[in-house]
């Protein structure tokens, strides 16, 4: 297990510096000076070149990239120009809350995704098999971000049931784990929680199919085991599976709340970077795109790991 | 005698078998889902193409007397937007940029995927591992984060748009199509057609290609619905088109702030975006299932 545990570690390695690569280079793909954002449009040229030096710009990009990468692994990814604060600090203090938001709609779509998946898979080709079906085709198309318009409309706007933007009374600052801080939790959880509960249904279904149809089914029947016994087989067979897919979901939950922190305001990453990509501020887009991103390699090596832990026949392959 | 039975022998048998792609045909028009899916797709690629005769309101031609009318005011079946522009001929006009958008990168991203699959499957060694481990490397940011990190990059545009979700769906492909490849290379007829003396480039081309596209383009066709939401997804977030072109993302941007005033006709576009993307994948799942003969 620790050999394969140091394996997998050491193929990340690479994988984390292309990540970072790429990272840096966005801002290099970027039409324009970079400096655009803090130079004043009539500023002079020898104003231009200080801060360009100031901003090692005028440097060979290979020695950019390495200050840069030097500086990102001891924790300093520079300063956002808009507010003058760190990009780490900012960063991780969005971040905090988009993991909120993560994990409350994991836990309402992975498990209904589980259990509409495992009953489909149970009794496929039933009128039940058809309706948790067409949910889950219905989670994976829908337009999350319509989606989230849509329930604004019906219980903020028609019903006037729960708060339509923000996180809470307080602002972003103060949250609490009460009734009045969480209903502001649940219309973004439930419209995040859409595509992994049709995503984790396709799999579960499918999955449950697949391994009722084996003859080692059978055979647990023949041997006089109760459906409860079987079940639990079966369960365990479809385990690593799923887990694989919803260590993806949760990063790409993770990961991909821009749209859905945008349309309820949500104070997490994705409106951080929302508010980089429109104030140009680069070194917070760059930054808030690395640290999602090494969050969603972090968070894959530990599901490669966990399903090499509950199924051995991984290690070997 | 011995003439008219050669005859007989080399007449074109009177049932003809049925091809591959003939039987995958005939299952999807059996298949009623997908058949409906197609005729939706049908009637609204058609009514985008078509929009200039079909007799509709000005898509740009606003008026401040007139703005967020109700679905169903007479001349205005569909209500008017913020502008008091008409929303079914934005709708219609809207699906021209928004199908387009949603569309060509799956359309470039096959194209470009499958060479690369192919090549990197094909030739194996170490291209296959140079093109292999390039692809990790995007697969190490989720689809969305890198749709919007290169956008967010290059700027606003719809030839942005359709450059970033390209290179978000090249690895995509390119992956399916290299495993593909290499589970046909090592084939007897592969062999065969070395051992006849083809060069790479024939065979990949004459006898691999055929073999391969079949699931890479039922794989293609399940990312369109992907392709559309995130495609007006960048122009929700005001990184696609601009206004004011109509387009379904964008007008459900624009629409935001008339959900307290006029909330059914704000979630119009999104309704689209929904229906389009549910039909493609849908098609997608009728086109899997017709195309796994063995059951």
């Amino acid at each position: 297990m620790f050999a394969y545990i140091a394996r997998r570690i050491v193929y990340v390695i690479p994988i984390v510096i292309s990540v970072a690569l790429v990272c840096f280079l966005l801002v290099h793909i970027t039409p324009g000076d970079p400096l655009v954002a803090v130079l004043p449009a009539d500023a002079s040229q020898e104003l231009a070149a200080q801060l360009r030096s100031a901003y090692g710009f005028d440097r060979p990009l290979p020695v950019q990239f390495g200050l840069w990468l030097w500086r990102a692994v001891h924790g300093d990814l520079g300063n956002s120009i808009a507010t003058g604060r760190p990009v780490l600090s900012e960063v991780m203090r969005a971040v905090g809350n988009t993991v909120m938001l993560a994990i409350a709609a994991a836990m309402i779509g992975f498990t209904l995704g589980l259990l509409f998946g495992l009953i489909a898979g149970y009794f496929r080709d039933t009128w039940i098999d058809k309706v948790s079906t067409s949910f889950a085709i219905a989670g994976v198309s829908l337009p999350h971000y319509w989606l989230g318009m849509v329930m604004v409309i019906i219980f903020s706007v028609q019903l006037n049931w729960l708060p339509a933007v923000g996180a809470g009374p307080g602002g972003s600052g103060a949250w609490a784990w009460d009734w009045e801080h969480l209903r502001y939790l649940i219309l973004p959880a439930i419209t995040t929680s859409v595509i992994p509960m049709g995503i984790v249904t396709r799999t579960v279904r499918a999955l449950t199919g697949d391994i009722l149809s084996q003859d080692f089914v059978e055979a647990l029947r023949a041997k006089g085991l109760r459906e409860t016994e079987v079940f639990r087989h079966v369960v365990k067979n479809a385990a690593p599976t799923a887990l694989a897919v919803m260590g993806l979901q949760l990063g790409y939950m993770l990961g991909g709340s821009i749209l859905i922190e945008t349309v309820f305001s949500w104070p997490g990453s994705g409106l951080l970077l929302n508010s980089a990509i429109f104030q140009r501020d680069l070194p917070l887009l760059q930054g808030t795109i690395l640290v999602l991103a090494l969050f969603f390699v972090l968070l894959n090596l530990l599901v490669d790991i966990a399903q090499a832990a509950i199924d051995p026949r991984i290690k070997r392959s | 005698m011995s003439v008219l039975s050669d005859a007989a022998l080399q007449a074109p048998p009177t049932a003809k078998a049925r091809g591959y792609w003939a039987t995958v045909g005939r299952r999807i028009a059996r298949d009623k889902v997908s058949m409906a899916c197609a005729f939706i797709l049908a009637l609204i690629f058609a009514a985008a193409l078509l929009a200039p005769w079909l007799h509709l309101a000005d898509p740009y031609q606003g008026s401040m007397i007139r703005r967020l009318r109700h679905i169903g005011t007479p001349n205005y079946p569909l209500g008017t937007d913020e502008l008091g522009r008409d929303m079914l001929a934005r709708l219609i006009y809207g699906g021209r940029l928004s199908l387009i958008v949603g569309i060509l990168p799956v359309i470039l991203a096959f194209v470009i995927g499958t060479s690369l699959g192919l090549v990197a499957g094909y030739v194996g060694g170490k291209l296959n591992t140079a093109i292999m481990r390039t692809v990790d490397v995007f697969y190490a940011f989720p689809s969305v984060l890198l749709a919007i990190a290169i956008s967010g990059a290059l700027g606003a545009g719809i030839v942005n748009s359709i450059v970033s979700l390209t290179i978000v769906f090249v690895p995509q492909i390119t992956r399916v199509a290299e495993s593909v490849t290499t589970g046909v290379r090592n084939m007897d007829f592969v062999e065969a057609a070395r051992a006849s003396g083809a060069g790479p480039f024939t065979i990949m081309r004459v006898h691999m290609l055929g073999n391969v596209l079949g699931p890479i383009f039922v794989y293609a066709t399940g990312l369109i619905s992907v392709s559309m939401i995130l495609a007006a997804g960048l122009s929700f977030l005001g990184l696609g088109t601009k206004p004011p072109e109509p387009e379904w993302g964008l007008m459900l941007n624009t629409l935001r702030t008339a959900i307290y005033v006029n909330p059914w006709v704000a979630a119009l576009p999104g309704a689209m975006i929904f229906a389009v993307s549910i039909c493609f994948n849908l098609l997608s799942d009728g086109m899997r299932s017709a195309m796994d003969i063995r059951n």
